[in-house]
């Protein structure tokens, strides 16, 4: 009897670390924040609430508005780069190329590496003087200019590029996934049918590969979203406050400026676009589960 | 993932005629444009991983007047020297956060993709949709919140510390694996060890976990890379006597003052990133292997 009683009891004993998990750390923690979001907390919580007061000095805040600004240029910017690139990597290596085992170890290395080490590698490279401007100098351009990292309105465009070298391998690794999943008839049907390759792969291989496309669409949205190391390990936010992203914004509050409720405030508002990008995922997720059984 | 192998085979080059059995490829001004495509690609990706090697070799008074992409005239190993002492022991605390905080996750998620592919407690799948949902979320939103649980417990800036927040957000990408993995075993093999009177321990021990290898090493590739590699947690919940090397690099290279030896900071960052470059370039298909299975969630 007990034996029996055990063995039904197991499962929910052994679930219970995901259970705590689940319930304290992330939604505890999420609900934590939105509630700390509302109140005057400085170094310590407190119970003082304040309405969306919190939320009206963040976005009064300039260097929260310039954040958001960054985020928003950066993230476009890094989205459609390494998709772009990510796809032509992947298209290129499926021609039957020699070498393609040593291609894609190349192209995928870098994701193998910390954005600390991205960020220092790239600083140094950048570095105006010393990096590719000086050596380009002494090739004899005695002309040319390559100072973004420290240029107030071009500085997002290096974290761009460090970032887009860390992570467009992995696009490319998911596309040719996704490449090789396609039936080669489709590629002689169209060339029977005198369509160019590139038509080919715009207009019938690309819509084929949209589930790969969301992926890796989910995928770079969460990394814009938690952007944070690369900045940190390249510009430390600077030159000024030029390449502030929101969650430098919120870790300084949180640690260095003892402002709990403004940095509450500021990760609320982040959850905001990852829970409107995950709220139409989940849904597809779920009709598809209904669709398909119990075993989706 | 299980039908990869029978798509070894490439689509034949869409602009050559196909000749199915012996094609001899003709030099076409399209083939010769693939190769600068992907050459040039290659160029951009390697010229970081060459310039921080050759910068790492160069004593400064040849960095400060040479050209970032010559060769050391003078090679040195002075800077790995330097390096080493000024980050070693970012490398032992490092070793001695991941290896906790891989093989604990790892093990937990075993028992969550089992009882949740085969036991199926009620609410357990949703529970697991949050899990899966709060691995997208920012960490800056959960963050505080756990260093005031921890403070409050006592806990906070340790070892114990570190490798438990790494457990929290380690949790949904393990739970994940294994759970897919378990999914593709025949349900029969568990009616049977059921039917032999096996318990939930002893089914898990002794049928599932013995043929789990294959995920239990894309796990370890996964958990060993992220945890190696992140910064934000060990940064806040590490405390200074474990701060992993990437917090201990960062701060070596950016707050020091005084000139820059970037030929050191380049020997320092190559050590860094040297344990996950090791498993990538070992592991090969592995490493891949575990992204798309990490990548396609649910």
């Amino acid at each position: 009897m007990l034996a029996r009683r055990l063995v039904k009891l197991s499962p929910h004993v052994a679930l219970l670390p995901m259970a705590l998990t689940v319930l304290l750390a992330y939604v505890g923690g999420a609900l934590w924040t939105l509630r700390t979001s509302f109140t005057a907390a400085r170094t310590f919580p407190s119970d003082k609430f304040i309405g969306v007061a919190q939320y009206v000095r963040l976005f009064d805040n300039e260097r929260w508005l310039l954040s958001l600004h960054n985020l928003a240029v950066y993230g476009a910017l890094f989205i459609i780069a390494c998709m772009v690139l990510g796809f032509l990597l992947a298209v290129f290596i499926d021609q039957n190329v020699k070498g393609e085992g040593v291609l894609r170890t190349v192209f995928l290395y870098p994701y193998a590496m910390s954005f600390i080490a991205t960020g220092l590698v790239w600083q140094w490279l950048l570095a105006p003087g010393s990096g590719i401007e000086g050596a380009l100098r002494q090739m004899g351009f005695a002309g040319f200019s390559f100072d973004w990292i420290v240029h107030q309105d071009l500085v997002v465009y290096t974290v761009v590029i460090a970032t887009v070298w860390q992570a467009s391998g992995l696009v490319m690794a998911l596309m040719l996934a996704g490449l090789r999943g396609i039936d080669p008839e489709i590629y002689k049907a169209a060339r029977l049918d005198g369509i160019p390759a590139w038509r080919t792969y715009l207009q019938i291989v690309l819509p084929m590969l949209g589930p790969s496309v969301a992926t890796v669409f989910l995928l770079l949205t969460t990394a814009v979203v938690k952007l944070y190391d690369a900045v940190v390990a390249m510009t430390q936010g600077g030159p000024g406050i030029a390449s502030e992203v929101p969650a430098k914004f919120i870790m300084d509050h949180l640690f260095l400026r003892s402002n709990i409720g403004l940095a509450s405030a500021g990760a609320v508002t982040l959850l905001v676009p990852v829970l409107a990008l995950l709220a139409p995922y989940a849904y597809a997720r779920s009709r598809r589960a209904r669709a398909g059984g119990a075993h989706a | 993932m299980s039908h990869h192998s029978l798509q070894a085979v490439a689509p034949p080059l869409p602009m050559t005629n196909a000749a199915p059995l012996k094609r001899r490829r003709r030099v076409t001004p399209a083939r010769l444009g693939v190769y600068a495509f992907l050459f040039s690609a290659a160029l951009f990706f390697l010229l970081p991983l060459y310039v921080m090697i050759i910068t790492s070799f160069k004593p400064m008074p040849e960095i400060r007047s040479g050209n970032v992409f010559a060769l050391p005239a003078m090679a040195t190993l002075d800077p790995w020297r330097q390096a080493w002492g000024a980050v070693s022991q970012g490398f032992w605390n490092s070793v001695a956060i991941a290896v906790p905080s891989t093989v604990i996750p790892i093990l937990l998620g075993a028992i969550n993709g089992y009882a949740l592919s085969f036991w199926r407690p009620r609410g357990a799948n949703v529970l697991f949709g949050v899990l899966l949902a709060g691995a997208f979320i920012p960490v800056q939103v959960m963050i505080y919140p756990l260093v005031w649980m921890m403070a409050r417990a006592g806990v906070f800036g340790s070892l114990p510390a570190i490798v438990l927040v790494h457990v929290i957000f380690g949790m949904p990408l393990m739970t994940l694996l294994f759970r897919n993995y378990y999914a593709s075993v025949p349900h029969e093999l568990f009616q049977a060890a059921r039917i032999d009177g096996g318990g939930f321990w002893r089914i898990f021990l002794q049928v599932m976990l013995p043929m789990s290898l294959p995920i239990v090493v894309v796990a370890a590739i996964m958990q060993v890379t992220g945890v190696w590699n992140d910064y934000i947690l060990g940064l806040v919940f590490a405390g200074r006597e474990n701060l992993p090397m990437t917090v201990q690099l960062n701060n070596v290279i950016n707050t020091t003052t005084g000139t820059r030896l970037y030929n050191v900071n380049m020997a320092a960052t190559i050590l860094t990133a040297a344990v996950p470059l090791a498993i990538y370039f070992i592991s090969g298909r592995w490493f891949v292997r575990g992204i798309a299975a990490g990548a396609v969630k649910g």
